[in-house]
């Protein structure tokens, strides 16, 4: 059995890592993207590096979700200009699956049920196919069932649910902590992480943020995608984007975040008209 | 009118409905043996019904041209084997042998014509019907169901000379495996089955039906359930190239009794699967679920009725289908809850996964409630591979085509979790998705 890698217990704060030397890990220059023939992101631009942790703040309909996807390879978004590189690589030219095997993670804000199929079976092809990448060996289904047990402590869930389906009746905070519980597994370099605290009580969220703490380590990144301040109460942004009509208004440190949650967001909308304006 | 279609008969002429079943019921041998009777009664009922048409509501959907393709002199000849030892039949879809039984199985090979329990030690708890018990018990539950003048049952009676009767009384420990395979040119394979299910006694019994080659397969199928009594029902049906299966089941249920079936289907040229199942005074559960699979230019033709003939009984119904290639499936179930039939509960939902362009699925869930105080919901969906599924495998490395063969397999998966442990053996899932 593979040691444990977790150094932290579930709630400890994480110490800050971020150097600006650190490993270029995602680029995202003027990206624009629409769903149909609506113009959804107009102009994103973000840089993140390894160790870092950054939180996109903004309100419901300012593309943060839409943000999300369009770097996990949904379909339904058509990427109109700009360019995203992960690690120097052209992540748009990827599909879907490529891009997570080579360790880009979306958390789903609403984890799909799949029923019929087992979640024990779903987490063992998913994790096969990233080691595959990493060129390690595919797991058969008893080494593997030794893998998920451990990384169930990660988010606290019962064995019960490896034999249920895919998300399927499981609750609002167990469907959360599947996912966490996915990126344990595959280990992903850039963990995207879409309002995974919507819909959680405070012991859920307690524990869906210790899990993303605990996986958080020098050499990969998370970008945080939330409406509240109480998400990054348990997990320390480095950086704090305000997301507005389409792309990132405003940058700072987890202060940001407190202003956000202490004036609203009117403030933004008076900037966005100054720009506009402009 | 139904139209003429091309036979494989040797004068190689358009043969017309009439025509067809006349030479069928010419070239049967002479009526004999314990279903003489019976036979003489199908046989009188062919020669008035020629074949359903497509005016019929219940055949509208029903394209019989792959049934009027086979031999009508041919099918006749069920006599033709006589002799052979049915463990010495083909396998019909494969060259290899029958999976060994499973533990705790009784497996008992049926050909329509020899005694499958000559040589044969039952488990405790069945018994064979006497003749006399036989003559009084046959046909009774598709009375009972309002079936026993239709079209495949009356076929059925006409050709089949042997029938697998049983009494069970008590909890029978061992599941009862019916296997039949039917393979050759317009060879026909009638089988006949009819169990009588004591008060109080429980059974689990898995019936396979194989068919190759342009053969056709005939099933009836009666069950009386006593009061209290249980049955865990599945029917695996398997076939290849022209074979043709008609399935028949009809089950009567007393109160408090207990009737769960599961049924999957794949690759029959034309295959009809007719449940009919009557809770006599209510009060009883049903437990219907079934998955067809049909591609190329194959039909599955589901046709279900559940009936509740008293208070306080209910149903729980799963039908799903995959249709590919310019394959077609038919469901066409109902749900008749009659006044006296008061805080009856069903359910009856039919999902669909149509994977093609050609491709066709015709779905009706019917409910048919008079009685006022009722929970009764049905519904259907037709729908593609859902692409936020997809999206989601995908995004965690999954490739597009195994994301898509496990969606297919969860699909399949929630009506095949309820068959009879012994089902396993046969590998259910991976024939009805052609892995194996």
């Amino acid at each position: 059995m593979p040691p444990k890698r977790w150094p932290f217990s579930l709630f400890l704060p994480r110490f800050p890592v971020i150097s600006p030397d650190a490993d270029l890990l995602l680029e995202i220059v003027d990206l624009h993207a629409r769903v149909e023939d609506q113009p959804i992101l107009k102009g994103v631009n973000l840089t993140i590096r390894a160790g870092e942790i950054h939180a996109v703040m903004g309100r419901n309909g300012s593309g943060k979700s839409t943000l999300s996807k369009v770097l996990a390879g949904h379909p339904s978004y058509t990427v109109t200009a700009g360019s995203v590189r992960y690690r120097g690589q052209d992540l748009l030219e990827l599909d879907p699956e490529q891009r997570a095997r080579i360790g880009l993670f979306l958390g789903f804000q609403y984890p799909i049920e799949i029923p019929g199929v087992s979640n024990l079976e779903f987490l063992r092809v998913a994790t096969n196919a990233r080691r595959s990448e990493l060129a390690k060996e595919d797991l058969d289904p008893f080494a593997f069932e030794d893998l998920v047990r451990e990384r169930l402590e990660v988010v606290q869930m019962n064995p019960s649910f490896l034999e249920r389906s895919v998300n399927e009746g499981f609750s609002g905070g167990e469907k959360k902590r599947n996912e966490i519980l996915q990126m344990a597994l595959l280990e992903p370099v850039v963990a995207i992480l879409d309002e995974t605290d919507s819909g959680l009580d405070i012991d859920a969220l307690r524990i869906v943020a210790g899990g993303v703490n605990q996986l958080a380590t020098a050499d990969n990144a998370t970008l945080l995608i939330t409406h509240y301040q109480r998400l990054l109460d348990v997990i320390t942004p480095d950086y704090v984007h305000v997301m507005a009509a389409g792309r990132i208004l405003r940058t700072g440190g987890k202060e940001l975040a407190l202003e956000l949650e202490e004036r609203g967001y009117d403030w933004v909308d008076q900037e966005l008209a100054v720009l506009e304006v402009a | 009118m139904v139209s003429a279609s091309t036979s494989t008969t040797s004068s190689a002429q358009p043969m017309a409905a009439n025509a067809w079943i006349t030479e069928f019921l010419e070239r049967l041998p002479a009526p004999s043996g314990d279903l003489e009777a019976v036979q003489w009664r199908g046989r009188e009922a062919l020669a008035r019904q020629p074949l359903p048409s497509r005016r019929n509501e219940d055949w509208r959907f029903t394209d019989l041209g792959s049934l009027k393709a086979l031999d009508p002199a041919l099918l006749a000849q069920v006599e033709a084997t006589e002799g052979t030892d049915p463990a010495a039949i083909p396998i019909a879809d494969s060259a290899d042998a029958l999976p060994a039984p499973a533990a705790g199985t009784m497996r008992l090979r049926l050909d329509g014509r020899h005694d499958p329990l000559a040589g044969q030690t039952l488990p405790a708890g069945l018994t064979r019907l006497s003749g006399e018990e036989l003559q009084q018990a046959l046909g009774h539950t598709l009375a009972r169901c309002g079936c026993e003048q239709h079209w495949p049952v009356e076929f059925n009676q006409a050709s089949a000379s042997h029938c697998l009767a049983l009494r069970v009384s008590g909890s029978v420990a061992e599941t009862l495996e019916l296997v039949a395979t039917a393979s050759g040119e317009s060879a026909l394979l009638p089988i006949r089955v009819l169990l009588l299910l004591e008060e109080k006694a429980s059974l689990k019994v898995l019936q396979v039906q194989l068919g190759s080659g342009s053969s056709l397969s005939s099933l009836v199928v009666e069950m009386h359930l006593g009061r209290e009594a249980e049955v865990q029902h599945g029917l695996l049906a398997f076939g290849e190239g022209e074979a043709c299966l008609l399935a028949h089941l009809a089950v009567e249920q007393e109160i408090e009794s207990r009737f769960h079936s599961v049924v999957a289907s794949r690759g029959w040229a034309l295959a009809r699967f007719e449940p009919r199942i009557t809770q006599v005074e209510g009060a009883a559960h049903t437990d219907l679920k079934a998955i067809q699979v049909a591609q190329d230019h194959q039909l599955v033709d589901g046709h279900s009725r559940v009936e509740f003939l008293g208070p306080d009984g209910s149903l729980e119904q799963l039908h799903k289908a995959i249709v590919d290639g310019h394959g077609h499936s038919v469901f066409d179930g109902a749900v008749s809850v009659p006044r006296r039939a008061q805080r009856t509960n069903a359910n009856q939902m039919s999902r669909n996964l149509l994977l093609s362009d050609q491709a066709r699925i015709d779905t009706k869930p019917e409910l048919e409630i008079v009685a006022d105080d009722v929970r009764c919901t049905h519904g259907a969906t037709v729908s593609r591979l859902q692409h936020d599924q997809l999206f989601y495998l995908q995004s965690r490395g999954i490739d597009a085509a195994t994301a898509s063969r496990l969606l297919k397999r969860g699909f399949c998966q929630e009506v095949l979790v309820d068959l009879p442990a012994a089902a396993a053996s046969w590998q259910p899932l991976q024939r009805l998705l052609a892995e194996v």
